[in-house]
């Protein structure tokens, strides 16, 4: 049983706005969400790397090529940065690795769907990196110091990823009739699940009093939803785009637009490892492991050969 | 061989000439030449730095929270170290 005074100052120290660093004293419960909902991050970066690399060698332009590799090398980073954060808590990144590769682990069920054409690379920047910035941003006031500096850093570097993609989507719906239907085609099947990867509505998610309190989750998911949808839909008609969701409307007494019923049973469905890629995504991951490992070996054994040579000079 | 995805690396960033290196994050790297240029990847890919040191993470010693009261109270009770202690009278200049 934990100590309650200990528990008490903890709080404490929370609610005045002090962050918890990797050796203070912390509550079991609050370490184990920490690294479930950090490791669910990490994995989620790395993984996203997927469905975009699918068109780094097909982006139409030397520019636009440029920008996709500098927006995949960003999530490597990204994942990097939130690993390192993760290890902070006592686990090591073999185990979170693990977790992922056996099921254990989550990612985000954004990156179970497929990215069939170029606009998908504009969506993906536009929604998808546009919710997770919604996301983040509440999450860098979040309590666990080494989080919120992960966040803050991110946060900054995904906001090329936002732009670009909705320059992408705004060329496309300024070109040929070709490319307009291509784009709405793209913002068509990026919507809901955009939406929907802000987590499950509020009466469905079980998020404790505890969580808010301990400052882990900082708004509800809601919340977040409320705002991406009420800064997206103006960015969508600036560019002539339609959001496809035909009970959509703008509510002019409270000022935030209301959207129709969103398909929960799709989203649990794609969690539960039924979405198009769910598959795909988890064995090229592993793939990759795999393939690397012995580059990793191979550089540790020449570092250890490197030092034996030293020591004997 | 145990898969170790490599040892870790504490990585400092001096961002202008003439102020300090500051703690940026970690890489994991074989050895220091690799862990440099991970660190370059990872944390000065938007200009952020024009030095970068790499300390391994397992030869830092830490302070720890739990001390910290026993470990930092002996400067607290001495306030004769700080300048506002001393009472100068008015008057007297560049004191």
């Amino acid at each position: 049983m934990e100590d309650q005074k200990q528990i008490e100052a903890f709080e404490t120290k929370i609610a005045s706005g002090v962050k918890i660093e990797p050796k203070d004293w912390m509550p079991e419960a609050y370490r184990k969400q920490l690294i479930r909902m950090m490791s669910q991050h990490a994995h989620s970066e790395i993984v996203g790397m997927l469905p975009e690399g699918n068109w780094i060698t097909r982006a139409p332009s030397l520019r636009r090529k440029a920008i996709l590799l500098a927006k995949v090398q960003d999530e490597a980073g990204h994942g990097l940065y939130l690993y390192s954060a993760t290890e902070t808590l006592g686990i090591d990144r073999t185990e979170l690795l693990e977790q992922l590769h056996s099921g254990k682990a989550k990612y985000s069920s954004i990156f179970n769907y497929p990215t069939l054409t170029w606009a998908d690379i504009g969506a993906i920047g536009w929604l998808v990196d546009g919710a997770a910035i919604m996301n983040q941003t509440a999450l860098a006031r979040g309590s666990y110091g080494p989080y919120s500096r992960a966040m803050v850093r991110i946060c900054k570097e995904e906001s090329f990823h936002n732009r670009q993609g909705y320059e992408i989507m705004m060329h496309l719906s300024q070109g040929t009739e070709e490319q307009k239907a291509m784009a709405q085609d793209a913002f068509n099947r990026w919507w809901w699940p955009s939406i929907m990867m802000l987590g499950p509505s509020d009466d469905q998610s079980p998020n404790s009093d505890q969580l808010m309190r301990w400052k882990v989750k900082m708004e509800s998911n809601d919340a977040i939803r409320q705002r991406f949808i009420d800064r997206t839909v103006p960015q969508a008609d600036f560019i002539g785009l339609k959001v496809p969701d035909k009970d959509m409307k703008f509510n002019e007494a409270t000022g935030h637009y209301e959207h129709g019923p969103i398909n929960w049973e799709e989203f649990f469905d794609v969690i539960k490892g039924n979405g198009p890629c769910n598959a795909k995504r988890l064995k090229d991951r592993k793939e990759a492991d795999i393939k690397g490992r012995w580059v990793r070996e191979a550089a540790m054994a020449y570092a250890n050969k490197r030092m034996k040579e030293k020591e004997v000079a | 061989m145990n898969d170790t995805q490599l040892p870790v690396w504490e990585v400092f960033i001096q961002a202008n000439p003439g102020i300090a290196h500051k703690h940026a994050g970690n890489v994991h790297a074989a050895d220091a030449e690799m862990a440099l240029q991970n660190a370059r990847d990872v944390y000065s890919r938007r200009n952020e730095g024009i030095s970068i040191w790499v300390v391994p993470a397992a030869a830092i010693t830490a302070s720890s929270p739990e001390d910290q009261g026993a470990f930092f109270e002996p400067s607290n009770d001495k306030p004769y170290r700080h300048p506002t202690f001393y009472k100068i009278p008015e008057g007297v200049k560049y004191l």
